[in-house]
């Protein structure tokens, strides 16, 4: 092994909590999901000594209020880490907590640093999504020539052109969501989910509290499509229209049970190179193999995960037939299906769709922006663990059309 | 450049108040040129200069108007080389403007007539707008309709008085909105309305009086709040990011600059303080004036228009005509609307139909109108019933004793009009002036059936009647230059606009949209996706798309207008060239049965009169493309423009239209020619690489798609000698 291979120690995350004022996390502020963590991954590894960690990297989506003025570097500090402990916060969008491990990744392999912690936070009960502004979406000049559209639109457009029908993202949906249940029951997550504790140690939230073991088809094909209003009378559908001018009309499948929940949670990875694990005495559990970030077609915005994911595998030196289980960002259900089409074809995607999301994802569990990459890295190498698994790619759709992916091998 | 100000100095030594008015003695209203700029400059250095005497400013004009507004004969010499220049310009004019606003001493603008773009810029630089109790004084930013932008403040200032949303879309984007001073009182363009002009400065003079200390708002407040917020305040970014997606929506993806750099300078701009925002504001303002889509724009919408509703060579004094009573032959659809324009503009008429009871139908939908003007307040029931009771239907001709003008609308079939002139003729008036309606067959033929066919002409309205605002007048053969003139006058009285041209067939509009629309359907055999070829027609800027305006029109009727065409053509020895959107026609016709709206399935499903989508069995029957991302959605835009164009050089060089003007007007305001392209001899003028660009373009298109591109000799020409299509230079070398 190359002395700066980035191998990675440890990945443990906060459960999810509903995203509003009746979500268990919204008294719990950000900077201290984040210092939760830290503490944690600290007293699960005894012999790291705090002074050898280099950077904290994190992702957060929305970094004002409570999350801005680089909170990495603040929840360094309240976390009683030495002064000499560095901390930068980004912001990829949805892939920010892949982001920042793919970061904390490239600073060991290029020798440059020995040990970083990396993830990502976002409370979105407390700063809601979209609150920073940016001139991709409030710049009318920018929005109008780039042909801006949200999300949801962006989704629904998949579905509508690869013929995704409101029935197939609903199972999808619902699959996801038994999958969580049972992973969840059967206590897949409790090694690496972390209880939230308040300041006098008492649990305020111990697990994933968004999924809902009951979901079915029909209860899903119940929930009103999400984006048809916005679509109307937001003018959002004409935009889309008029760059994909080949279809007549968007057909709005996405609901908020096809779509990722909006949640509370933070995650934490610790990334280093063989010579200092052996120092002290952590654990490798994974290498990192190869990471890759693409940009595409920002209306249509959310295929990226496609390009992304074959851009790392070429790097690693690998096919798709040699990855063994994929985490796959669940922002909507068509993001998922379609990345499977663009992998395989239409012939093997089923199979693909096996072995993908096999313990649910952000449909069931929630998408807290800026802390799911790191999230679903970690129940990525949890798993291939579990299963005996060898190679793992992880991945995720970005806002404003990019892609993002990570190649990751258990040790 | 005129030495002699443009503007007034008055000043009261009774109670220190200046009155500043507006009267360019050059022109006959006031418009924001070098004179008015230079006159301005000395204006506000002696109000500087004099300041310790002069409590109060009162702007009026004149002129019948307040002031006009920008000099567009100026605006449209702008360009990227001398843009430098004119941003100096601009910034001097704002900054008279400005230096007004903050000058100490309360200011008020006494509008005494219509104050349009630049004239209500002026008025908005002031602290207090009186405007006088006139239908005629009304305000508005025109601006967005020739491509430009209220440059001299308009957008900055409109924005902070009330409110960015509000502003875009009830004031800057509204085009030909003309407010009435009621109006202008409601959305806060004016604070107060006087009955009559001479109580103006008197009411003028008592506010100043009153408001010693008075200032703008934003000037008076440094932490002023732009009412409904800006993008910092939560509840209105919420909203910010539909604004334009809504206008790429409204606009349908059509190349139109001036409404996106409006809401782009109003968004800036809100986020800056006033003097910062005016520097945003100028910016857009050159980009949009420097650009083509302007100079297209205003060469249509000014300089055409004035030439199309002109003298036309005609001497300005000379008597006009105007109709008193008309007869309409033919109650239909057309000939209904037709009595319903003519009696709107007071003119008698005669609605004659074989039978009364067709005749009292006719007159029915006049009836209706009326109503529904009623209803919503845009008229009054007496002002209706005036107009109902100037219709008379009826079935017989001597009703028509004494008409002086005659509007055939019958069916298109010559023996039915030949039966109807015949036996109208000797009832009317000896001068009267006899027009038909019709748009597909010649006039010339049809002007045999009277005994006066000097005095016979074609007057093609557009459907629907009382919403299209133009007017074909074809002359035939024998058409007397006073017959045009009166046919001139009488589109004139009902409003509307005039093209003329000579008889051909299909006209010049009739011909012209043909190219379009079987260009369009053509696309459908080549594996086009329909909604792309109705996205391309929609993007080009055409108000309908293709596919859908053929429903409109009938499929029908499209080959039975090709088999007369076909058959003149054989008739004369030529051989036909057969054009691929036939075999097109020929297959929804003759294989699905699907012709067109009123049969109520065409390229669209219908139900119960509603256009539902397209049809989905277009899918099978022209199978698309595999890669619909991969075609080139400027080469199907484009070919639409281009076989109207090519199709409108080919008119010009036949004599069936003789005036760039006509050709730009009628291919605008009659069969929805894109307007930012300045009309279809505009467009070639205007291509990216002028003449020599367009031919170069043909020439790929026709190696591409078809022989039909290639440009015509003349245009070829044309582009050697570097001679835009222009009136202007047709008069300089006849």
């Amino acid at each position: 092994m190359p002395a700066t291979e980035p191998l990675i120690f440890d990945a443990i995350r906060t459960p999810r909590g509903r995203g509003k004022s009746s979500g268990s996390l919204y008294t719990t502020k950000p900077i201290d999901l984040v210092v939760g963590l830290i503490h944690e991954t600290l007293s699960r590894n005894p012999e790291l000594d705090p002074t050898r960690i280099e950077d904290l990297v994190l992702g957060c989506v929305t970094p004002i209020g409570d999350q801005g003025g680089d909170i990495a570097k603040a929840a360094a500090a309240k976390a009683g880490l030495p002064h000499s402990v560095a901390g930068v916060q980004l912001n990829r969008f949805c892939a920010s907590g892949l982001e920042a491990v793919n970061i904390a990744a490239q600073k060991v392999a290029s020798g440059w640093e020995d040990l970083v912690f990396a993830g990502g936070v976002e409370s979105m009960s407390r700063v809601p999504m979209g609150s920073d502004g940016g001139a991709w979406a409030m710049d009318p000049a920018t929005s109008f020539e780039n042909y801006f559209v949200p999300q949801g639109i962006s989704a629904d457009l998949i579905a509508t052109i690869e013929g995704f029908s409101r029935d197939d993202v609903d199972s999808y949906a619902a699959r996801s969501q038994s999958r969580a249940a049972t992973a969840q029951a059967e206590g897949r997550f409790s090694d690496s989910v972390v209880p939230v504790l308040d300041i006098n140690d008492n649990v305020v939230l111990d697990h994933d509290e968004f999924i809902r073991a009951d979901t079915t088809v029909d209860t899903l094909g119940q929930l009103k499509p999400s984006f048809q209003m916005m679509g109307d009378f937001g003018g959002f559908d004409a935009v889309a229209l008029q760059k994909y001018h080949w279809v007549e009309k968007i057909d709005h499948v996405h609901t908020p049970g096809n779509s990722s929940g909006i949640v509370d949670g933070a995650s934490l990875v610790a990334v280093g190179n063989e010579k200092i694990g052996n120092e002290l005495g952590l654990k490798a559990r994974a290498r990192i193999v190869a990471t890759a970030v693409t940009g595409t077609e920002p209306t249509i915005m959310l295929t990226g995960p496609a390009p992304a994911s074959k851009k790392a595998l070429a790097k690693a030196g690998l096919t798709i037939d040699d990855i063994d289980l994929i985490e796959m960002n669940e922002a909507f259900a068509a993001v998922v299906l379609r990345f499977a089409r663009d992998m395989v074809g239409k012939d093997d995607e089923q199979a693909l769709l096996e072995k993908t999301n096999v313990n649910g994802g952000a449909i069931a569990m929630g998408h807290p922006l800026g802390a799911t990459g790191g999230m679903i890295l970690g129940t990525l190498v949890d798993e291939l663990h579990r299963t005996g698994g060898r190679y793992g790619l992880a991945t995720l759709c970005i806002g404003g059309g990019m892609g993002i992916a990570t190649v990751v091998e258990a040790l | 450049m005129s030495n002699e100000s443009t503007i007034g100095w008055d000043l009261d030594p009774s109670d220190g108040i200046v009155t500043l008015t507006l009267d360019d003695p050059s022109q006959s209203a006031n418009t924001m040129n070098g004179a008015y700029v230079e006159s301005m400059r000395s204006t506000v250095e002696r109000l500087q200069a004099e300041s310790d005497q002069i409590k109060g400013v009162i702007i009026t004009s004149a002129k019948k108007t307040f002031f006009a507004g920008g000099d567009l004969n100026a605006l449209r010499l702008v360009n990227r080389e001398n843009a430098k220049e004119f941003g100096e310009f601009l910034r001097e004019a704002k900054g008279q403007l400005r230096t007004i606003e903050t000058l100490g001493v309360p200011v008020v603008a006494a509008i005494n007539g219509a104050a349009l773009g630049g004239g209500l810029e002026i008025a908005l630089a002031t602290h207090h707008r009186i405007i006088v109790d006139d239908p005629k004084a009304v305000t508005g930013f025109p601006e967005v309709v020739l491509g430009l932008l209220p440059g001299a403040g308009g957008v900055t200032r409109t924005v902070r008085m009330i409110g960015i949303a509000q502003a875009l879309v009830g004031v800057l984007t509204a085009g030909q909105k003309r407010f009435k001073p009621a109006e202008a009182k409601e959305i806060g363009l004016v604070d107060e309305i006087v009955p009559t002009v001479g109580d103006l400065i008197p009411a003028a003079k008592k506010w100043i009086a009153e408001n010693p200390e008075a200032q703008q708002p934003w000037d008076a407040d440094k932490k002023y709040k732009i009412p409904g917020g800006t993008p910092s305040t939560p509840s209105f970014a919420a909203n910010l990011p539909a604004f334009p997606s809504n206008l790429r929506k409204q606009i349908k993806g059509a190349n139109l600059p001036a409404p996106v750099a409006i809401l782009s300078a109003a968004v800036e701009g809100a986020q800056v303080d006033f003097d910062h925002a005016l520097e945003i504001e100028s910016r857009y303002f050159i980009e949009l004036a420097t650009g083509q889509v302007s100079k297209n724009m205003i060469q249509a919408f000014w300089f055409d228009l004035n030439r199309v509703n002109g003298d036309r060579g005609r001497s300005a004094d000379a008597e006009r005509y105007r109709a008193k009573k008309v007869v309409i032959l033919g109650a239909g659809m057309m000939g209904a609307a037709i009595a319903y324009v003519s009696a709107k503009a007071g003119i008698e008429v005669v609605l004659k139909d074989v039978s009364f009871e067709a005749a009292q139908r006719g007159k029915g939908y006049s009836e209706k109108l009326v109503a529904k003007a009623v209803e919503r307040g845009r008229s009054t029931q007496e002002k209706a019933d005036a107009l109902l009771a100037l219709i008379t239907p009826s079935d017989k001709p001597e009703d028509a004793a004494g008409a002086d003008l005659v509007i055939e609308a019958v069916f298109e079939d010559p023996k039915i009009k030949e039966q109807v002139w015949k036996e109208i003729e000797p009832h009317v008036a000896a001068d009267a002036l006899l027009g038909s309606n019709t748009s597909t067959l010649p006039i010339t033929g049809l002007s045999e059936y009277v005994t006066r066919p000097e005095d016979f002409i074609g007057i093609h309205f557009f459907s629907p009647v009382d919403k299209m605002p133009l007017v074909e007048l074809i002359r035939g053969e024998q058409t007397s230059d006073e017959a045009t003139f009166k046919a001139l006058d009488y589109v004139k009285q009902i409003g509307k606009t005039p093209i003329v041209v000579n008889d051909s067939r299909g006209f010049y509009t009739s011909r012209v949209i043909g190219t379009f629309i079987n260009e369009g359907i053509a696309m459908l055999a080549e594996g086009v996706p329909p909604a792309t070829i109705e996205q391309a027609s929609s993007q080009a800027g055409y108000p309908a798309p293709v596919l859908q305006l053929s429903d409109e029109l009938n499929l029908k009727l499209m080959r039975k207008i090709a088999k007369a065409a076909r058959d003149a053509v054989e008739a004369e020895g030529g051989s036909w060239v057969q054009h691929p959107a036939e075999g097109v026609i020929e297959r929804m016709l003759d294989e699905f049965d699907r012709p067109g709206r009123l049969e109520g399935r065409g390229f669209y499903e219908y139900a119960e009169g509603k256009r539902t989508g397209l049809w989905p069995g277009l899918r099978d029957a022209f199978p698309p493309v595999e890669d619909p991302s991969a075609l080139a959605l400027r080469d199907l835009k484009e070919r639409m423009l281009f076989i109207e164009s090519i199709e409108s050089v080919k008119c010009f060089d036949e004599g069936v239209i003789e005036s760039v003007a006509d050709a730009n007007i009628g291919s605008i305001m009659g069969i929805g020619y894109p307007p930012s392209t300045g009309g279809a001899l505009q467009y070639v003028n205007g291509y990216d690489g002028g003449l020599a660009g367009f031919v170069a373009r043909a020439r790929e298109l026709a190696a591409q798609y078809g022989e039909r591109f290639e440009p015509p000799a003349s245009l070829v020409e044309r582009s050697e000698r570097g001679e835009p299509y222009s009136d202007e230079l047709v008069t300089a070398s006849a």
